[in-house]
């Protein structure tokens, strides 16, 4: 083992971890109390095993081992600074942050080893497209809730994620009855009807020339409503319950459809199109063999943009009169009742849901549009 | 009208001219033209030559704008819609969501023949153009050869009697190209189609024709029409003999005599 393996994550880690030596205890004791004996042991354990993996990172040893190694040496380390900090909020000293940044570091260079690992089974390589974005993002969680105990941050301005995580389990009930309302109701009903209004007065536009030269600019001007606007009218219209936002939706979905249909529509070659012709295709025949398939590249696109615009859409118009349940009241109630972390929860609720139904309609892309070039495989 | 006088494509004073922003611009003019059944007939000449304007005519992808033209003893439109010739382009045109077998499948099933009809038609063209065991690809996993291979497999699929083949070649480099020439004549020996074949290159079109038509342009029209002497059967050295290269002196000839200097 020589320093001239080391990389210069490693490298950053050992020095950060050296000053952080000479900067003990990691927190203040709060006046009166003495240190618990325990605090000393477990510190000098965390810091040994940083310290180990800063050195297995430089033995000659493949990059898959070295990385196992690395992911669990530095995760342990990880797991005994934030215990040691339990009770010490936002009295923690600069060791503490010294130490997290190490520790940081090394993922980083776990992360770093993976990413060069090169395998051949499918199955492998799906693992690794999950376990790196998997401890990337398991280190925004951890640096956050460093940063929001270790130094104190107001709950009110940002609440440590095992804080909102507590308030996710506690309120499992609430939570699922306002993904029913939001999501469930109004978005899955104001996204099906949007895109599939938007898709049909597409080809009816492509059909009917009046419609075309007519319709667009008219959808150009609805495009353009702003959301806060729209909203409480229809509130008005369709009443306090989902009906309304799912209006809501509808009218925000319904025009990238069409947009996007129209253009998709004349995406195909004029090669291509002159084949049909020399088949005598009828319309229906060269819309259904060849205008649509060449479109839905297009078409996958809108549902893409659709998938966020109808749960923002939603979420939004509940902030402007609903019943008693919803992900958008429950927002804008529990802020003004200063519950962050209710806030927050259903922000992350917001998130995972955006993320599964953005993910199923890219996964439904891929199946459908294998054939186009960004999307080949051999 | 005995078989082999038939006339399939026959033009008369044919002209088409299309309007611009520049003003018109006359892309055919007084074209006289017979081809008969069976015949290999090559269109050559430089770019702008119209070689292209005449096969779209005679497909009724174009309409010309004086004159008169029949496919087949009937309008360009109805020989069109009676689905009586396949149309072969520069670029193969495959769809890329579609197999080759459900591309070359694709005429067929918008002309309503049955699935079981379908796949017999499909295996005997692509036998025809040696494609056998590539059925189940996609178009981009195959090499620009062999698509265009697939697509002259494609219109030949519905048995059309008369074939375009717009520089189908054109695209390709020579190996592949001479490879492709070989296989073309086999197959047109094979299937005793009448064939429209547009290119530039005069070696291509002296070892494939029975028929050379050449052609100048600015207007657009037929400076000569030479009926070639070699055999049928025509093995890729005879390109060699001093009889081809008396032919494609020819060629060489009479698009220098239609080439103007004005430009």
């Amino acid at each position: 083992m020589s320093l001239l393996r080391m990389s210069w994550q490693a490298a950053l880690a050992l020095i950060l971890m050296i000053v952080a030596l000479f900067n003990l205890p990691l927190v203040d004791q709060p006046v009166g109390l003495d240190a618990p004996a325990t605090a000393m042991t477990t510190t000098f354990l965390a810091w040994l095993i940083l310290m180990a993996a800063i050195g297995v990172d430089a033995l000659p040893r493949p990059a898959i081992t070295r990385a196992a190694a690395l992911f669990v040496l530095t995760h342990l380390a990880t797991y005994l600074l934030m215990t040691e900090i339990a009770d010490g909020d936002g009295l923690d000293r600069l060791s503490f942050f010294l130490m997290i940044a190490a520790s940081w570091l090394i993922a980083w260079r776990c992360v770093t080893l993976l990413s060069g690992i090169e395998v051949r089974t499918p199955f492998a390589s799906a693992l690794l497209r999950l376990l790196i974005p998997a401890i990337f993002g398991a280190w925004i969680v951890i640096l956050w809730e460093a940063a929001t105990r270790g130094a104190g941050i107001p709950f009110i301005i940002l609440p440590p994620p095992s804080a909102i995580g507590v308030r996710i389990a506690g309120s499992v009930a609430i939570l699922w009855a306002d993904v029913q309302q939001t999501i469930l109701k109004a978005v899955v009903f104001g996204y099906v009807v949007g895109c599939a209004s938007g898709f049909v007065i597409a080809i009816l536009a492509d059909r009917i020339s009046f419609l075309r030269r007519g319709l667009m600019p008219i959808g150009n001007l609805m495009s353009a409503l702003p959301i806060v606007g729209v909203a409480p009218i229809m509130v008005m219209w369709f009443g306090f319950d989902w009906q309304s936002k799912a209006a809501v939706v509808i009218v925000m979905t319904f025009f990238p459809m069409l947009v996007n249909t129209v253009a998709g529509l004349s995406a195909s070659g004029a090669m291509e199109r002159d084949l049909m012709r020399s088949y005598a295709s009828g319309y229906w025949q060269t819309l259904a063999k060849l205008r649509l398939p060449a479109a839905m590249p297009f078409i996958f696109n809108a549902l893409k943009i659709n998938s966020t615009l109808a749960l923002i859409g939603a979420i939004v118009a509940e902030f402007f009169g609903t019943p008693i349940v919803g992900m958008g009241f429950r927002i804008s109630t529990e802020i003004g009742r200063m519950n962050v972390d209710m806030v927050w929860a259903e922000i992350a609720v917001a998130a995972l849901a955006g993320s599964v139904f953005y993910g199923i309609v890219a996964l439904a892309e891929r199946l459908t549009t294998f054939w186009h070039p960004s999307n080949r495989q051999g | 009208m005995n078989e082999s006088s038939f006339s399939v494509v026959s033009a008369k004073k044919l002209g088409l001219t299309f309007q611009t922003s520049d003003g018109p611009v006359h892309a055919l003019s007084n074209v006289d033209l017979d081809v008969k059944r069976g015949d290999f007939v090559s269109f050559i000449g430089p770019s702008g030559c119209g070689k292209t304007t005449f096969l779209r005519v005679i497909a009724d992808l174009e309409k010309a704008t004086a004159g008169e033209i029949t496919v087949n003893g009937m309008t360009p439109e109805e020989a069109r819609k009676s689905r009586s010739y396949g149309y072969v382009f520069q670029a193969p045109a495959l769809y890329p969501w579609r197999t080759i077998e459900k591309n070359i499948a694709l005429p067929l099933e918008i002309m309503g023949h049955s699935k079981m009809e379908r796949a017999s038609r499909v295996a005997r063209t692509l036998d025809l153009v040696n494609l056998t065991g590539f059925s189940k690809k996609y178009p981009w996993q195959l090499s620009g050869g062999m698509q265009q291979r697939a697509s002259i497999a494609r219109a030949l699929a519905f048995d059309a009697d008369l074939l375009l083949m717009d520089e189908p070649f054109g695209a390709l480099d020579e190996i592949v190209r001479d490879h492709l020439n070989e296989q073309l004549l086999k197959l047109w020996a094979r299937t005793r189609k009448t064939i429209c074949f547009v290119t530039h290159s005069i070696p291509e079109a002296v070892y494939l024709s029975t028929k050379i038509v050449v052609m100048s342009p600015r207007p657009g029209r037929v400076t000569d029409i030479i009926d070639s002497t070699l055999p049928k059967e025509r093995p890729l050295e005879i390109r060699e003999t001093p009889e081809f290269l008396a032919i494609a002196h020819r060629v060489r000839e009479g698009l220098r005599a239609g080439h103007s200097y004005e430009e």
